[in-house]
Formats: structure tokens, sequence, C-alpha cells
């Protein structure tokens, strides 16, 4: 009888083809979109702790209270000793200190006349030490357009658009004109080894980026950075954790005497971070619910209309002497076998899909150009775990779901009137 | 033909609730069909023949009297024992024809015994049979919608009796054929009920259908108003 029903199911496409593909059509879209938002807020939080907040970040509470102005003469003074201290008190996290400072580059010609000049953000970062992972965590290899990254400490990247907006090539000399920590004057030649795009409008605009000990050097912080950024192990940030860490940490220091004690601050807690991750999490929390909830409907409807179209065969079945019973869990296990296929080559759609736009992602650089949050410039999906079950279950259910109500019908149906129907 | 009953309704009732009062659709119906028989039960729209076929068929109980079909009482049957008893020992032939479009002749007749252990091979050899008997051996590989009105009516004359069922419930099987078609069909019902001794019961309007009958109860508001045997053709 199994393969009795199979070979109908197989042959009449309004029973197998047609519910394949809409469920396969709905279960795609809902794990697509729901791998998409969710690629969207991660690479959110993934940015913004990668270009800036850390999972969590330690800097003095005067330099924080001030952070906007970049307050350098604010800055942490024993950095030696405080990353010690942290490895060995959390060892899920990796410290890297950066110092990012203001000032003028300025493009000199043969004879040291100015060209042009423009102010732009310096980002002192380790360049050269690889344990500190920050070119790849700044992705700088993959983000350069032009030229090479550095090789030596005297020499200099900058963003794509700054470079361009300086009329500057690799090999170029430029100048940096700023201040020391202790506000003295500072003029120090580099050479541009490169330029690259971040992706992200705020630091693209006008970035150039020195090797962490040369800016220690030229801004005289020895054994000091402005910032020191901890990011976890695994690179994903974990809410729950950096918050504990920021309680314990901040709890050691909550009673020293020293103006300068250092102060951690959770990705969560920084700029605001916290109600937007929330109002998205939420707002992505109930897109999908609504989303999924309106393909398990159309999956249902589905499964409904395919059971009631199917009244006149079960009519012939009951008259033959099948029992109300064994029709009823055919058509069950029908939609059972119908959804199982639909949800499966939908959850592979919807999951190869994902992993398309995970790699390649949606440019909207164009529309962020003046933005001044950052955001990501490519929007995209990002595979998890969840998106395996994500529209398998509603997809497999709803028609489940749809086929029993369909075919109560079956059960509530008087079987008398059999002839009647049966001559519709 | 035997003279044992295998059909026995006493005064058999089935009354329906209409507008808060009971129409009864049969009232007081005793009679008996035995082995064999070839029997037409006539009357106009509404006198009560569907509803006793249904009960016959063990698709509706009677809402009093006793109806023992092949000695089953079947106020007293559970649905899967309905189920049963259609299943192995009644065959229901249909006005529209009711095939399933999707699958071939061969395949639609075979339908019937799926619900029986029967062996792959045992099934092969009864569904050729059954289609030798109705004339459709060749059509075996076709699908319905390449079939005359006659041509699907046999199937599901082959359907019916490919189980060989002791009993045979027709509902208007002509009404949907043309007269050649309608005298063929007869006339392999005949045939059928000769050779394998099945009960013939038909509900029907149909002139050409009354001249094969050999026994012929006419109902009127439910009840039993005339009852005569016929001299039918062969």
């Amino acid at each position: 009888m199994i393969n009795f029903l199979i070979k109908g199911i197989l042959r009449d496409r309004t029973k197998s083809l047609i519910p394949i593909c809409v469920i396969t059509i709905g279960v795609s879209i809902t794990v697509f979109m729901a791998g998409f938002v969710k690629g969207v807020m991660s690479d959110f939080v993934s940015t913004t702790a990668k270009l800036d907040s850390g999972h969590l970040k330690i800097m003095t509470k005067p330099y924080y209270e001030n952070k906007d102005q970049i307050p350098n003469d604010l800055a942490i003074l024993n950095l030696s000793m405080l990353t010690r201290t942290l490895d060995s008190s959390f060892p899920n996290l990796k410290w890297v200190p950066r110092i990012k400072f203001g000032g003028i580059l300025d493009v000199p010609d043969k004879n040291g006349e100015t060209i042009l000049q423009g102010p732009g953000i310096g980002l002192g970062i380790h360049l050269f030490d690889k344990s500190k992972g920050e070119l790849a965590r700044l992705s700088i290899n993959k983000s350069l357009i032009r030229g090479s990254i550095p090789n030596s400490p005297d020499e200099i990247i900058l963003s794509e658009s700054f470079s361009r907006k300086l009329k500057v090539n690799p090999g170029d000399l430029v100048t940096y004109f700023g201040a020391t920590m202790e506000g003295s004057m500072v003029f120090e030649s580099f050479k541009m080894s490169g330029t690259v795009n971040f992706g992200n409008p705020v630091l693209d605009k006008s970035t150039f980026i020195i090797d962490f000990n040369e800016a220690q050097k030229i801004l005289d912080m020895e054994n000091g950075t402005g910032e020191l950024l901890g990011f976890f192990n695994n690179d994903i940030y974990d809410d729950v954790s950096s918050l504990k860490i920021e309680k314990s940490f901040n709890a050691s220091y909550e009673n020293s005497s020293d103006e300068f004690a250092p102060i951690m601050v959770s990705l969560r807690n920084q700029n605001d971070l916290g109600s937007t991750i929330d109002l998205i999490n939420t707002f992505s929390s109930i897109f999908i619910f609504i989303f999924v909830l309106a393909m398990s409907m159309v999956l249902w409807n589905t499964g409904l209309i395919g059971g009631l179209r199917r009244f006149q065969e079960f009519g012939i079945r009951l008259a033959i002497g099948e029992s109300k019973r064994h029709v009823y869990f055919s058509l069950l296990i029908e939609s059972f076998f119908i959804g199982l296929i639909g949800s499966s080559i939908g959850t592979f759609l919807g999951v190869s899909f994902c992993y398309y736009m995970q790699e390649n992602g949606i440019d909207i650089s164009a529309a962020l150009e003046n933005s001044a949050i950052i955001f990501p410039s490519v929007l995209k999906a990002e595979v998890t775990p969840d998106l395996f079950y994500i529209g398998f279950i509603p997809g497999l259910l709803s028609m489940v779901f749809g086929s029993s109500l369909s075919g109560r019908g079956i059960f509530r149906r008087n079987t008398a009137n059999l002839f009647k129907e049966l001559e519709v | 033909m035997s003279n044992t009953p295998i059909i026995e309704l006493k005064n058999l009732s089935k009354s329906y609730p209409v507008a808060g009062k009971s129409f009864y659709a049969l009232k007081d119906v005793s009679i008996s069909f035995k082995k064999a028989e070839f029997t037409g039960v006539v009357g106009p729209s509404g006198s009560g023949k569907t509803t006793l076929l249904n009960i016959i068929g063990s698709l509706d109980s009677p809402s009093s009297g006793t109806a023992l079909v092949l000695n089953n009482n079947i106020s007293e049957l559970t649905h899967s024992q309905a189920a049963k008893l259609r299943n192995h020992h009644i065959g229901f032939i249909f006005q529209v024809f009711n095939l399933l479009p999707v699958y071939t002749v061969y395949e639609n007749v075979e339908f019937a015994l799926l619900l029986q252990n029967f062996s792959a091979e045992k099934r092969k050899k009864m569904v050729l049979e059954a289609l030798e008997w109705v004339g459709l051996q060749d059509h075996k590989d076709k699908k319905p919608d390449k079939l005359s009105g006659g041509e699907s009516q046999r199937v599901a004359i082959a359907r019916a009796m490919v189980k060989s069922p002791k009993i045979l419930l027709a509902d208007e099987p002509t009404a949907n054929l043309d007269a050649e078609n309608a005298h063929s069909i007869l006339k392999t019902m005949k045939t059928l009920n000769k050779e394998l001794d099945t009960t013939f019961i038909f509900s029907t309007h149909d002139e050409k259908v009354m001249k094969y009958l050999s026994r012929t109860i006419v109902l009127k508001d439910g009840k039993i108003d005339k009852e005569r045997a016929n001299k039918s053709r062969t």
C-alpha cells in the first residue's frame, strides 16, 4: 500500500511537486532571512568589537570620561604590568593595546614644501607582533587596495579614501604633525606602504595606521596605551561573560585612590551599544517569529488544501474497505514525507544561499558614505547551527498539521454519504 | 442459486433528524437476498434506495430493526469491522466511475487488493483475470483519461469484482452510459453474476437495467411498495 501511495504522490504533481515547491520556497526563505538578519546583527557586533570597542575595553577613568577627545595625556602608563595581571586573571581573553591619536598628515614635494595636507585619525596597532593578531582582526591584508602592509616601523598605511584626498601613492613620503601625550609637538615622516579599505565609512574617511611601538615612541607613551582591548579567545562576543568580567575587574579598583586607575567597559556598555543590540535582537526575533508564523500558515494551508482535494480518493478507499484510521494515518505519513523532502531541500537551499551571502554579501557602502556609526558596509548572512532547524521544523510540522486538520474530515464524514459525494 | 439468504433485513428503519422531527428514509423494511441474485431496487428519488444500499454495504447502520449481512449484524459492527467486511466481501460500483486518475487501469484494479495480504504474484494473476472478465486486458497500462465511458465503467466493475466479493452493490451504474455501452456492461455483470455466484443489487431508474434484473423491489417513501420476480435477459 505504501509503495502504491508513493507512486500516486510522485505522479500527481498537485500532491507532490506543488506542495514540495511551496514548502521548499517557504523554508528556504525562512532560513535565509533568519541567517541574513543574524549575520547583519553579529557582523555589526563583530565589526564594532574589532574596529573600536573590543569585547571589553580598559582605559583610565579620566580617559574613559573624555574618550571622545582621545585624551592620550590620560592614557594607561603601566601597560606591561596591567597586561600580565589581566593575562593571569582572565586567561580566556587576549589583550591588545591600541593608541588612537589625532593629527595632520602633510604631503611634501621634493623640496619639502607642502603640496597637500589634511587632518586624520591615527591608529597605532601591533603590525609586527603576530601573536597579537591585529592584522587578521582588522583584516588588513584582505582590505589592502594598493601597495603592501608596512614592513618597517617608519612605514604608514592610509585608508584608500584618505590617500586619494591627499593624492599620495605607495612609496610617497608623508609627514605626521601632532602632539605627544605631554603636549609637545611631533613631526615624523613616514613612507606610505599602501592603502586599505576597511569597509567602514567612519574609518575609511581619514584613518592612517602605524605600528603600535612606533606610536608609543613618537607620542612619548613608553609602556603606555590609550586603550587596551580584550577579545575572547574564540573571537565570539559573550554578553553574559563580558559583563561578569567587567564587574569583577572594576570591583578590584573600586576603592583605589589612584585617579588614573583603569576601568573596564564591556562592549554592551560602550556608546549605548547595549540598547542598540537589544533593539536589534528584539526586532530580529520578532521579524523571524512573524516570518516563521506566516510561512507556517502558508504551509499549513498547503497541507489543508492538499487533503481536501483528495476527498474523492479517500471516499473510494473507504468504500473499498480501508479503515478511516488507515486512510488518516497514510495521509499523515504522506504529508510527513512531503514535508521532509520540501524542508530538506528548502533548508539546503536556504543555508547554501546564506553561505553565499556570508562569503559575498551586499555592498551598501554608497548608502553609508556619510554615516557616523560603525556599521558594516557589506551586509552579510551568517550560517549558524540554528538555521538547520529554524525552517525545517515549521516546514515539516505545518504540512503534517495542515493535513491532520483536513484529515479530520475523514473521521467526521458520515460514511453513508459516500455514494452521494462520489457522484459529484 | 442457493436458497439461503445472505442478506436479511428485518423491520429495518432508518431515520434522520430534520427540523426537530424524524424523517424516515426507510420504514419497517423486511426483505432478504439470496446468493447470486441479480436484483434491482427501484423507486423515485428520496424513496430510500441509496440508504438501503448504504446499510447493506455497512456504510451506515439502521436506526432500528436488524440488518444481517453475511451473518454480520451491521448495527453491532465497529468501524474497522465494517471496513473489513467491505474489504473482503462487498464491492461497489458508482454512477460516475471514480477511477483514480494517476493510476493505470491495472493499478486501479489492483488497488482493491492491496489491503488484503495477497502476494504480488497472486495479485497480478487476480487483476489480469478481472481485466479479462471485462475485456480490458489490452488497456491495462492506460490511464483512465484515455478510456471511454464504457471502458471506465468496465474498469470499475473489474475493481469491484477482482476480490470476488459475495455482494456487489451498484448505484445507477449505467446512468452515464449510452445504450450500447449500458447493455454491454449489464451483460458483463450478468455473466459475472452467473460465473462467480456474486449477489448483485442495483439501485436504478434505468429501464435498460430493469430488463436484466431477475427480481425488482420497488421502494416508495421508505417502504417496500412492490416486489416482483422478472424473466430477465441473459
